[in-house]
């Protein structure tokens, strides 16, 4: 049973990797060399399409790389895998939080997590910019996009789509 | 609730391109902004706690939000929603999406996307520092986290434990 395993084996990346959508490759690749389902060129060429289609980058994976195994249903099965332990995980989390929100530990705790927390999204958009920014004029497009969302707050999925537009128009 | 959860993070899925930190701009836009569901405060709560439980970031702070509006079956939708555009997506173009990445229109477009949502990021730290940092105790942790993750490749793990860890020694923390 094919969709089992993958079932199975995605379900185990769910719950062991710890940091977002890049942290499954590792494990994307011990399965190809342990099933042997699609080669690590494969993979690479799916890890591609992911970071460019639509949706977080994790699942992506997860969806493409049942398809390749399994079909549409192996699509389904392992994105469903994927993420069926954070779901479980997240919800006693988020109930354990209800319960300490209002104490002053959890205050106190926060206090410090926040700063740390809005780094770590600077850090992202470093390591984005460092593989995006390599141009003058991409580096000027980004610079006149920051101020177009700052005073104009218009929605970003309007100027996702605009973005997509000039890179087509100047070519970038 | 339960639809509105499911369509709302189903827009979202649908127009986030990237990692984990890509979500941020359309949840500050969708659920903090217009629909008023979280404090802009619990985002920056969710994405930390986020990083440290198992899973994809973007997927735990959509389960979050879901549960905080609508208990489990709210986690549920959120969750539901946030992965079926990926689901449809590929499912449905996968045979021909290959071609159609080696396509030049498609990778200048994308290159403007990365661009746009590289900016978007920035001024959401730039909005987020600004509210949440409110002291130079807050300071240095932001300036010392940013330095330690350039400097040495930290998990956001031993991140969010340290800062958790000397929030605690500092007692600092206002309730809210």
């Amino acid at each position: 049973m094919i969709w089992f395993l993958l079932f199975f084996e995605f379900l185990k990346i769910g719950l062991f990797a710890l940091g977002g959508g890049l942290v499954t490759v590792p494990f994307l690749f011990d399965l190809s060399s342990k099933y042997g389902w699609f080669s690590p060129q494969e993979l690479i060429d799916m890890i591609a399409v992911s970071e460019s289609s639509p949706g977080p980058i994790g699942v992506n994976m997860a969806t493409y790389v049942g398809f390749k195994t399994a079909g549409v249903l192996g699509g389904i099965v392992a994105t469903i895998g994927l993420v069926l332990p954070s779901l479980i995980i997240v919800i006693i989390v988020a109930k354990i939080l209800d319960r300490y929100r209002q104490s002053p530990m959890f205050n106190n705790l926060m206090y410090a997590v926040h700063p740390a927390s809005i780094a770590m999204i600077l850090f992202a958009g470093i390591e984005l910019g460092k593989m995006v920014l390599i141009s003058p004029i991409t580096i000027f497009i980004a610079i006149i996009f920051w101020g177009a969302i700052h005073f104009v707050k218009l929605h970003p999925v309007l100027y996702i789509i605009l973005g997509g537009i000039v890179g087509v128009i100047l070519k970038l | 609730m339960i639809f509105k959860l499911f369509i709302t993070f189903f827009k979202i899925g649908m127009f986030m391109f990237g990692g984990g930190a890509a979500i941020l701009p359309l949840l500050q836009t969708e659920v903090v902004e217009r629909k008023k569901w979280l404090k802009e405060k619990e985002v920056v709560d969710y994405y930390a706690i986020g990083q440290c439980t198992p899973g994809i970031i973007a997927v735990n702070v959509s389960t979050f939000t879901g549960y905080k509006m609508a208990g489990v079956k709210g986690a549920i939708a959120a969750t539901m929603g946030v992965i079926t555009p990926s689901l449809i997506i590929i499912l449905i173009l996968a045979g021909v999406i290959s071609l159609f990445l080696n396509n030049e229109y498609v990778l200048h477009a994308f290159t403007g996307i990365r661009v746009v949502v590289t900016a978007l990021i920035a001024d959401i730290v730039l909005n987020m520092g600004r509210k949440n940092i409110k002291d130079r105790y807050q300071l240095a942790i932001f300036v010392a986290v940013v330095g330690l993750m350039l400097a040495v490749s930290l998990s956001p793990v031993w991140v969010v434990c340290g800062a958790a860890v000397l929030g605690l020694f500092l007692r600092k923390g206002k309730a809210a």
